[in-house]
């Protein structure tokens, strides 16, 4: 007698799914009739940019939307039981103990004033699931077991006390504490720099294999999604456009949407042949020069000093694009702000169209900013939320030139205009606006003063996809146009290989590798920049491509 | 750390001496001062040059900066003088005084901490709309009561009306029972207001999300994460508010005919006591002051984020 394999009952079964939101009288309906399940020991991804309705989706399983949001319709089946309306009282013994949470940003995930091993042993007091004599033992495994080194001390320490990485350890340590059915892992990476990145999801591939537990990843990343993922849910708009193996997805997507994320993501794109660029001998145009950059802080505990920057050089020809790569830590920031001026070296020579910057002082340093204009991560914190478009992107006339005010006016319609963005939009102020057109301001306000050298400090890195390679687009274009330098530093390799020229590899403060992009990617040269270049996600595509 | 301490104690021993010195300006700049007005009284029948001789007796004529030498130096040796119109010493009449206002000003102080405490969690745990947003506005209601109105309206209903607490001879402890409710409501006000809003703050902090998916209450999330997040902020406040106790306290013995320090600032403003001012204003600055340093100080034993660092600048 055979015995066929009976499929296991899903874990999860969500149908018919709507979520509206209370938005003062009104409702406004965030997720339209989803439906998907999740088998026992499957990764499912739901992947989506940002107003997709993948996080609240994912909420609503655990029973936590926003206080204003609710579930219209449908049913969320766990083991067959529909949680969709349960109470407070009766989702509190489902959850951590048959779904858990990795939440987003491990860096305020943990409770500051808390230590890491009460944050832990908490979940088993909370469930009376263990004697309190062998919560600690269980703690101190668990550390050991998500890959922190000297469990017994970080048990006593604090949040702060913990890298980001290890933060989200000791999230996902409380996640698996209880061996839960599904792990709802909502953007559990998008935080981390990608060497940790992939180390915390082969860390979350391994417990699912080892416990079977059923893995819901949310991401915006579709390189992270398909490396991870055996099934694929694609969000726009609250609605799924579709849905089916990861591999049947990549390989042939149905719909136009997932062809356009799939076009848009840089991890994805096959390498734009650039012509080569590189700072050539002889003809010496080279606008940003750093020799020997050196900067050291004295060290938080007074002893001894701390070199974020050290024997750093390099040098950017007129008119291309230089990336400066590296993760947390590795001395980027502190490379730019002494190369615009808002920092001096220790030691070492900027140059900046031939201008000696560390020597600058008062008005000089001044005048000096007009050569060089940064755009910042955060398109949100840099604009003043007060100011209209139109002011935001005239102040940096006011400051230089003295422009008559109809000239001005034209000036700044210009530019807007040559960003990209519609007219009616100059009146608003920045949070009206879409992140996309906020990033547009501020290249905007960037250009308005005619630089040589814009400095682009992550300045994609918080956009989705689709909007990033608009962006991306518009950058191009402006360089070829106006003839710009662009100093962009990036920890997304996939980005940086597609824009520029030349790339400086930063770690610890220390240059590790330079010099033209594509043969540093074909060829990388210390074994750093090859981990690096493994990290990127989306490898699995790439590979099948 | 004891560089911060030593940094800390310096700039308190700034605020006392500042204190000092702008009071006794003040005090000096005013017309008269206490012996004339006790003594130029015609009912007296004192001469002139009798006037002038009591004056260099209490050393009143001698010119201003010496008397602001004189009167650091015996500060500092703990003599705050004499009182003109007792006729006793400075330091005894706060001994006799400050006791009664430290039990009213710390009783009223806890009652407005709890007072606080129940109004926020209550406004916090309540699943009723109606019910949250009653709480809510009882802190905009409490502040706008004057303390003298409250404290009479007090007397009215629960010692006449209702006979719960008498007025003729009442115990110690009976005696205090509506002043410290008459001084910790106008307390509790902006302490409930604060602590609502840290509360919700930290309600929306993601660690709070990761404490309800480990299938935590909300009591729980309350009590044992939230509550000591949302009290370190309010703790600023709470030493902001000594003084909102003293001025309370000044009103609330006027009231209640208690014998503090609150009766006695009364009479000595009356009665241009300058010696007496002087030290109680001297006294209401280190009353600021030691309690803004313990709230310094218990910054870090809540927060252990600043714990390292007051290390660190060791």
């Amino acid at each position: 007698m055979t015995v066929v394999a009976k499929p296991l009952p899903p874990v999860l079964e969500v149908e018919g799914l709507c979520i509206a939101y209370r938005d003062g009288h009104a409702e406004r309906r965030a997720v339209h009739d989803v439906s998907f399940r999740i088998n026992p020991g499957e990764v499912v991804a739901l992947v989506g940019e940002s107003g997709s309705g993948k996080t609240t989706t994912a909420q609503s399983i655990i029973g936590l939307l926003a206080a204003n949001g609710r579930v219209e319709s449908g049913s969320i089946k766990l083991n067959g039981t529909d949680i969709a309306r349960w109470s407070d009282r009766q989702l509190d013994t489902v959850r951590g103990v048959k779904i858990s949470l990795v939440p987003q940003d491990p860096g305020s995930s943990l409770n500051p004033i808390k230590t890491i091993g009460s944050q832990i042993g908490e979940i088993f007091r909370i469930h009376g699931a263990l004697h309190s004599e062998e919560i600690e033992g269980r703690v101190l495994s668990l550390l050991a077991r998500v890959g922190l080194s000297e469990p017994a001390l970080r048990a006593r320490q604090y949040p702060h006390e913990l890298s980001g990485g290890m933060r989200q350890r000791v999230l996902i340590a409380i996640a698996i504490a209880l061996k839960p059915q599904l792990i709802i892992a909502d953007e559990p990476t998008s935080a981390l720099d990608v060497t940790v990145q992939k180390r915390i999801l082969d860390l979350i591939d391994e417990l699912r294999a080892e416990y079977g537990t059923s893995v819901l990843l949310v991401t915006h990343d579709l390189g992270v999604a398909a490396d991870r993922a055996d099934r694929l849910v694609v969000l726009q708009k609250g609605r799924i456009q579709e849905q089916d193996a990861a591999g049947v997805i990549l390989a042939a997507p149905r719909s136009a949407y997932t062809r356009q994320l799939l076009a848009d993501a840089p991890s994805f794109t096959a390498p734009v042949k650039r012509p080569i660029r590189s700072p050539g001998v002889g003809v010496q145009d080279d606008v940003v020069v750093v020799e020997g950059l050196v900067r050291e802080f004295p060290r938080d505990d007074g002893r001894g000093r701390l070199c974020a920057v050290n024997d750093l050089s390099f040098r950017v020809r007129r008119g291309t694009t230089h990336a400066i790569v590296g993760e947390s830590g590795s001395g980027k920031t502190t490379t730019i702000r002494n190369i615009v001026g808002f920092d001096k070296p220790t030691a070492g020579r900027i140059e900046i169209d031939g201008i000696e910057v560390s020597g600058l002082k008062g008005e000089d340093l001044r005048q000096f900013r007009r050569k060089i204009q940064l755009v910042y991560q955060n398109p949100y914190g840099s604009l003043d939320p007060r100011q209209s478009v139109l002011q935001i992107v005239t102040e940096p006339l006011l400051n230089f030139s003295r422009l008559a005010r109809a000239d001005r006016e034209e000036k700044v319609r210009t530019i807007l205009s040559r960003v990209g963005l519609p007219e009616d939009a100059l009146l608003r102020r920045p949070h009206a606006l879409s992140g996309g057109q906020r990033q547009r301001v501020a290249i905007a306000r960037a250009l308005v003063l005619d630089p040589q050298v814009v400095v682009l400090d992550e300045a994609v890195s918080a956009l989705d996809v689709s909007v990033q390679a608009r962006i991306l687009d518009l950058l191009a274009e402006l360089q070829s146009d106006l003839g710009l330098t662009y100093l962009f530093v990036s920890h997304d390799l996939a980005v940086v290989r597609q824009i520029s020229d030349t790339v400086s590899v930063l770690k610890d403060g220390r240059l590790v590798e330079g010099g033209v992009v594509s043969e540093i990617f074909e060829a990388p040269s210390s074994e750093y920049t090859c981990e690096l270049i493994n990290a990127i996600p989306g490898r699995t595509r790439r590979a099948a491509a | 750390m004891s560089a911060y301490l030593l940094n800390r104690a310096a700039q308190a021993l700034f605020v006392l001496w500042a204190a000092f010195t702008i009071s006794f300006v003040l005090l000096q700049a005013m017309p008269g001062d206490a012996v004339l007005i006790k003594f130029q009284n015609p009912d007296l029948g004192l001469t002139a040059a009798q006037v002038a001789e009591i004056r260099s007796s209490y050393a009143v004529d001698s010119p201003v900066v010496v008397q602001y030498l004189r009167t650091i130096g015996n500060f500092l040796t703990g003599n705050f003088g004499y009182s003109v119109q007792a006729g006793v010493p400075v330091g005894s009449l706060l001994a006799a005084h400050l006791p009664a206002t430290l039990m009213l000003a710390t009783l009223g102080f806890l009652l407005a901490s709890v007072l606080a405490v129940i109004i926020a969690f209550l406004s916090s745990l309540t699943p009723l709309a109606w019910l949250r947003g009653a709480l809510q506005s009882i802190p905009s209601l409490f502040i706008s009561i004057p303390t003298f109105w409250l404290g009479i309206m007090l007397i009215q209903i629960f010692s006449f009306r209702l006979k719960l607490v008498p007025v003729i001879n009442p115990g110690p402890w009976q005696e205090l029972i509506l002043p410290v409710l008459t001084l910790a409501v106008p307390i509790s006000a902006p302490l409930a207001q604060v602590l609502v809003r840290n509360i919700d703050d930290a309600m929306t902090r993601p660690f709070v999300a990761v404490a309800r998916a480990k299938g935590a209450s909300r009591f729980w999330v309350l009590s044992r994460h939230v509550a000591k997040n949302a009290l370190l902020p309010t703790l600023t406040i709470a030493g902001v508010l000594l003084g909102e106790l003293i001025a309370g306290a000044v009103v609330t013995e006027t009231v209640f005919g208690l014998n503090g320090i609150g009766g006695l600032t009364e009479r000595a403003v009356g009665s241009q006591d300058a010696a007496v001012l002087q030290a109680i204003v001297v006294l209401s600055a280190l009353g600021f002051v030691i309690i803004n340093l313990a709230v310094d100080l218990l910054y870090p034993v809540l927060d252990p984020r600043l714990r390292t660092k007051a290390g660190a600048a060791a």
